[in-house]
């Protein structure tokens, strides 16, 4: 999925900053906050201690403009409490989140109404569309809500609608709609808003395979295409891998590890990751980089083969790539080049390594 | 300590209460008495100042033109057997009265309704308080009502309004507890007020039971209307009670079915008008 679109993430451009926020449940969770600060107790220990449950514990992550932000973890791990944090529709026990420079809980009722409205958009994994409302009408609702005139709204609801491929089924009702359908109209819904973020609450959790991966390829397409920026929550690692530029890994509240795709399957954080990515096919997410040996070695080894001789990739080609290439000739290995320079060499020990997800090479040799 | 002397006598404390209210609370109660009576007779004045054919033809054919074709029919076929019967003024004066008395019941209700489905500790204050208004008999409504506002229209609306409270509240929490979360959810999500909230989200979500509970509002009322025939409240509960009195079986029998006619009228045509603002299939 290296296209060229994911370059217009700006690393220095933060959208929505999140720094150490906790949610503590219960009715002892003023007095489990106060111990959290000033004592720093664990998440067992507020339960202990004060029966509280911590929903989401000291969490921090960053939504850089033009990204998609995968939250993964499984039900119960505090994903869906986080994203309700990032647009206020549940206060933080603890901690700062801070949309477009603003900090969300110190704004007024009416200034958070148009943040959400303008800035964040939202879409459920309920879907949450009206049934006594049309297509077009639910489509329309966050304009109606604040106000916008009937013709202009309806206007760019069709458009919205347009996007998501509805065009045609904007005078339906709900109910008359598919599933994928209906969260496309949810999806319409929040583009129609025209926010800079949208938030996915497990959007595709209840829908089929098929219709998911199709909405997946999709959903990403768009809102690369619209320049939007996106926290997605899901439980499922593979739909994270399929459409996120960052993946966060969330276990009982914690974030257990961030990073792209690549990392979290080849430097898995620790063994809750690991078993989570062990399923995973390598075959697209292990790049040249990782599985290259160096120069030197390589040399030490295959003595008579040239280096310069071999065919040549990117650091950033995957293994499948990698294994197109060396069946392309007789040769056992493929040179990676950067800035024309060789920088390793990948050979087919290392692509089996790396499929296997082993992909560090062990010094001594076998 | 003889066992025999213990007893609860609740009457002993609610009495002085009551006196105490109408000494001096009189000129209150009076205007209320006044306002109630002046709203009644002039809803009946209404309702009666036209021809009763004139009257018929005319709810009949709006009924149709505003709610369904059926509604229409139903709305004849009802008024003209209370006609028939012989009933006309006293169907409009039942008319008039529960009508009236159902509004009110609805305005106080539906508020505290989605306050308590709000605040749980609301309705925890409620929830007793609405269990003894409904296991009570409804002729003990009658009684601090006549002893308030004496006998006559005015009593056996107030017995009527109290009467028609508790369904309508206890149902109105229910619909609201029933809106799905995420609806809500949805409505903050997308920057909406809470009013918008409440009138585009909650109360079309909620409707199905709200209806249920306006339904059994209405059907309570009619109970109630005849029950008030006993302290002077006129309508069929009148001719209803007069045909107990007197041992008139074919009395009674026509005013009994006159308020089934009036209560299949009052029924259909609330539900056919807030089902008609819920658009779309099904």
């Amino acid at each position: 999925m290296g296209n060229v679109m994911e370059n217009k993430i700006n690393d220095a451009d933060v959208l929505l900053d999140c720094r150490n926020v906790w949610k503590i449940f219960g009715s002892r969770a003023p007095a489990a906050v106060k111990a959290v600060i000033e004592r720093g107790l664990s998440k067992k220990q507020v339960l202990q201690e004060f029966d509280c449950v911590v929903g989401v514990a000291d969490a921090s992550l960053q939504l850089r403009r033009g990204e998609i932000f995968c939250v993964m973890g499984l039900s119960g791990s505090g994903k869906s409490t986080l994203v309700r944090l990032f647009n206020r529709l549940i206060e933080p026990s603890l901690g700062t989140v801070t949309v477009k420079g603003r900090e969300m809980s110190a704004l007024k009722p009416a200034e958070l109404r148009e943040m959400r409205a303008n800035t964040i958009g939202m879409v459920f994994q309920s879907v949450a569309l009206l049934p006594n409302r049309t297509v077009l009408e639910n489509a329309a609702f966050g304009l109606e809500a604040r106000g916008v005139a009937k013709e202009k709204r309806n206007l760019i609801a069709t458009a919205a609608l347009e996007k998501v491929g509805l065009a045609d089924w904007t005078s339906r009702y709900p109910s008359e709609l598919s599933g994928g359908m209906q969260q496309r109209v949810g999806l319409a819904r929040a583009l129609a808003s025209d926010p800079e973020i949208i938030l996915m609450d497990e959007p595709f959790s209840a829908l089929d395979p098929l219709i998911r991966k199709q909405l997946q390829d999709e959903f990403r397409q768009l809102t690369k295409s619209l320049g939007k920026s996106s926290v997605f929550i899901t439980h499922d690692l593979d739909e994270a891998i399929r459409i996120g530029d960052r993946i966060a890994i969330m276990k009982d509240g914690l974030i257990v590890q961030v990073g792209t795709a690549e990392e979290i399957v080849t430097k898995p954080a620790d063994d809750y990751v690991a078993d989570f990515v062990a399923g995973i096919s390598r075959i697209h997410l292990v790049k040249a980089h990782s599985v290259m040996k160096s120069v030197a070695e390589f040399r030490a080894s295959h003595p008579n083969i040239d280096v310069h001789s071999l065919l040549k990739a990117t650091p950033d080609a995957d293994i499948g790539q990698l294994i197109d290439l060396t069946m392309q000739t007789d040769r056992d290995a493929v040179a990676v080049v950067n800035n024309g320079q060789v920088v390793g060499v990948v050979t087919t020990r290392g692509l089996l390594r790396g499929v296997a997800g082993n992909p560090v090479e062990p010094r001594v040799a076998a | 300590m003889n066992l025999d002397q213990l007893q609860f006598s609740p009457g002993a404390y609610v009495s002085p209460v009551v006196g105490w209210l109408n000494s001096n609370f009189h000129p209150f109660f009076a205007a209320v008495a006044k306002g109630v009576e002046a709203a009644l007779v002039g809803f009946e004045t209404a309702l009666l100042f036209l021809p009763p054919y004139v009257v018929i033809a005319i709810a009949a054919v709006a009924a149709a033109y505003f709610i369904s074709v059926r509604i229409g029919i139903v709305v004849l076929l009802s008024l003209a057997f209370c006609l028939l019967a012989g009933f006309w003024t006293a169907s409009m004066q039942t008319v008039a009265l529960v009508v009236a008395a159902v509004l009110v019941s609805v305005l106080v209700a539906f508020p505290l309704g989605v306050l308590a489905s709000r605040r749980p500790r609301v309705e925890a204050i409620l929830r007793p308080i609405l269990d003894v208004m409904q296991t009570v008999p409804p002729w003990v409504y009658l009684i601090p009502a006549v002893m308030i506002f004496s006998l006559g229209v005015v009593p056996a609306a107030i017995a009527t309004i109290v009467y028609g409270i508790p369904p309508m509240l206890r149902l109105t929490t229910l619909a609201f507890n029933q809106v799905p979360k995420s609806m809500v959810e949805m409505g903050q999500a997308i920057g909406a007020s809470s009013r918008s909230i409440l009138f585009k989200v909650e109360i079309p979500s909620a409707m199905p039971t709200l209806i249920v509970g306006l339904n059994q509002c209405i059907l309570l009322s009619l109970a109630m209307v005849v029950l008030a025939g006993l302290v002077g409240g006129g309508g069929l509960g009148l001719e209803v009670t007069r045909g107990l009195t007197r041992m008139e079986m074919g009395l009674g029998l026509r005013a009994g079915l006159s308020i089934v006619a009036i209560a299949i009228l009052l029924d259909r045509v609330s539900k056919g008008a807030l089902q008609a603002r819920r658009r779309g299939p099904g």
